[in-house]
């Protein structure tokens, strides 16, 4: 017991149990739920893999991004040409390839977003959010025009079938291994994440986010941290987009307009900056809670296509209100009000804890003020 | 030559558009700091309540009033209700906020107004004028768009320039504290620019529905390129959105005629990132002291 404590102790140890104990969880929830819920679970493990890059981002570096839908395009559309190919590549080296891919655009983006700041970086985003699905559209000889690349999973190897017989007792249908290498992605991506943001370059992240003069004097270069995180932003951004890419079966520009960048901004915004967790509830919330609210919608007697848009209008409600009244989110409001449940005598400094790992972050976290 | 002429025409026209639009995101980055993102949707919106009016029989001037008037209230309220408490706090608030109510006010649009496309009617003729035999590309509702813009653009110089009212806003912009010490009500002096800017975005919005068609998406790029315009111009100077939303509404028309009308978009973000690498302060920054 005294063991496991030491364990827990070190950072990098209690990462990998919470690890451990979500593949466990991921094997359980994908094997009770039947195809169509592993469809939408795997949808919540793209959106949440790239949230989780966008949340490191504007959390723990102060960047805002509203082009990871487009950073997410490049991952989808690497994949959907390195997939269709004869001979096919095997998933992970795509998936990889796709990061990569991504990670280089990244480095890019990256090294002209670290000389803007606040709406200046809201902007430029902004415009490659929009301009990036007409370049899908003007080079339509390779990248399938309007019509977008069909994408065919490639067989499951034999050995991921066996093994999943091994465990589970019975056969492994196509979507389902879909969402364990879209769940598995997650796990090892936000592992990744958590230790990256507990780490020296976490560190030096925080930094420059906080006071941009102090972390300069203690010999931090600012602009080598501000890519580094774009970067590995971009990478979980194209990560995401890969498994999208594999999920969807289509990759067309359609699928990557601005909405989808800003589904993710709500998705971070609404489970709190900053934490990993968060960008996993807001993905949750993203990918179950439209049926629940369409629904609600149809039976109070709106048509289809408008009740299909209440979900976006309730997000955009809660989004300005959590601006507005919770800036910590979600999560990072239930954590507060579950300290000071337990501690009554300590108020929580709402600036002191800020990192992946403890979901305590707020949306104001950007002090540098360079009006 | 005669495409060359069409093409400069059509920027011409899309370029005074893009600059009212531009001219809305200065008024209140000038007065708020803000950069208001959900100025596309808010433009959108009230060209569908003139869509409304206009369907229902009413003539186009009335809805174009209508639209203009429902503007401005919706920018007060805005400002007043939404706005308020970030300002003077992380800009990165506020620009979440101000995208939490783009998506708001999309998402309402289309569950009010439904998300099809629909016609909108031109005041004016949307044919080419025949000039010696050729048609060019300058039409009728064209010639409006050019001349409505200027109109508000005057009338916007003589309200800063020579009325009370226009010194008051100008002092709050400039300076709170001590603008509020000498008796200005800074409070209600944002709201109006919040409700001036949105009129004038109301009017970009009214101008490009015309003749075209509308869908609660129709203004999404226009932010964008309203956004380059005014950072082209410094995002502080009306005069340099201007001249900035001139600027780009030629050279995209001229990518749009001779390269390729997909790539219009990457083009604006082209220009905006030559800007800030080259000149971040815009092209009609007066040069900033720096201490050395």
């Amino acid at each position: 017991m005294r063991r496991l404590a030491a364990v827990w102790h070190s950072t990098l140890g209690r990462h990998l149990l919470v690890t451990a104990a979500a593949v466990l969880v991921v094997v359980l929830v994908v094997e009770s739920v039947d195809d169509f819920r592993a469809v939408q679970l795997t949808q919540m493990a793209y959106l949440g893999i790239a949230a989780g890059g966008l949340t490191v981002l504007t959390g723990l570096n102060g960047q805002i991004s509203l082009g990871h839908g487009a950073l997410m395009a490049v991952g989808a559309y690497t994949t959907a040409l390195l997939v269709s190919d004869d001979p096919v590549l095997p998933l992970p080296v795509a998936l990889l390839t796709a990061t990569a891919v991504t990670s280089a655009v990244g480095v890019v983006i990256g090294a002209a977003a670290a000389r803007l700041r606040g709406p200046y970086l809201a902007g430029a985003t902004l415009a490659l959010a929009v301009a990036l699905p007409g370049v899908a559209l003007h080079f339509g000889e390779t990248l399938g025009g309007e019509q977008g690349l069909r994408l065919r999973v490639p067989e499951t190897p034999g050995w991921v079938l066996d093994a999943a017989y091994f465990v589970t007792a019975h056969d492994l249908t196509r979507s389902k291994y879909v969402a364990y290498l879209a769940w598995f992605t997650l796990v090892v991506v936000y592992l990744l994440l958590a230790n990256l943001a507990r780490s020296r370059v976490g560190r030096r992240w925080r930094a420059v986010r906080d006071d941009e003069v102090a972390a300069e004097l203690a010999g931090i270069h600012l602009g080598r941290a501000r890519v580094s995180a774009f970067v590995v932003s971009a990478a979980a951004a194209g990560a995401g987009g890969a498994v999208m890419a594999l999920a969807v079966r289509l990759t067309a520009p359609t699928g990557f307009t601005l909405t989808l960048s800003l589904t993710l901004l709500t998705a971070v915004v609404l489970g709190g900056l900053g934490s990993l967790t968060g960008a996993l509830a807001g993905a949750a919330l993203l990918t179950f809670l439209p049926s629940v609210i369409t629904d609600a919608g149809t039976s109070a007697g709106l048509d289809d296509i408008r009740a299909a848009e209440l979900a976006p209008l309730v997000y955009g409600v809660v989004m300005v209100a959590v601006v507005l009244l919770a800036p910590r989110g979600l999560v990072g409001t239930l954590h507060a009000g579950w300290r000071r449940l337990r501690n009554p005598a300590v108020t929580p400094d709402p600036t002191t804890s800020a990192d992946a790992a403890s979901p305590g972050a707020t949306v104001a976290t950007s002090k540098g003020d360079t009006r | 030559m005669q495409q060359l002429i069409n093409t400069a025409l059509g920027g011409l026209t899309l370029g005074m558009v893009y600059a009212a639009f531009a001219l809305a995101l200065v008024l209140i980055w000038r007065s708020t700091h803000v950069v208001n993102f959900a100025q596309a949707p808010m433009a959108m919106v009230t060209t569908f309540v003139a869509l409304e009016i206009i369907d229902h029989g009413h003539s186009y001037w009335l809805g174009f009033a209508v639209a203009l008037a429902a503007g401005l209230v919706l920018g007060a309220v805005v400002e007043r209700v939404v706005v308020r408490p970030v300002e003077g706090g992380p800009e990165i608030n506020a620009v979440i906020l101000t995208l939490g109510l783009f998506i708001v006010l999309h998402a309402l649009a289309s569950v009010v107004f439904g998300n099809r496309y629909r016609s909108f009617p031109a005041a004016f003729g949307i044919r080419g004028i025949d000039v010696g035999g050729t048609t060019i590309a300058l039409t009728g509702f064209g010639i409006f768009t050019i001349l409505a813009v200027l109109a508000v653009m005057t009338l916007l110089v003589l309200l800063f320039r020579f009325t009370d009212l226009g010194l008051r806003m100008r002092a709050a912009a400039f300076n709170q504290e001590v603008a509020r010490l000498l008796g200005v009500r800074v409070g209600r002096m944002l709201t109006l620019g919040w409700a001036l800017a949105a009129l004038v975005g109301s009017l970009s919005g009214l101008l490009i529905a015309g003749g075209s068609l509308v869908s609660p998406g129709y203004m999404d790029s226009v932010v964008v390129y309203g956004f380059v315009a005014a950072v082209l111009g410094g995002l502080d100077s009306p005069v340099g959105a201007v001249v900035g939303g001139l600027f780009l509404g030629l050279s995209l028309s001229f990518v749009s005629g001779y390269v390729g009308s997909q790539l219009v978009a990457l083009a604006a973000l082209a220009i905006l990132m030559a800007v800030l690498f080259l000149r971040p302060d815009g092209l009609f920054a007066p040069a900033r002291e720096r201490r050395v």
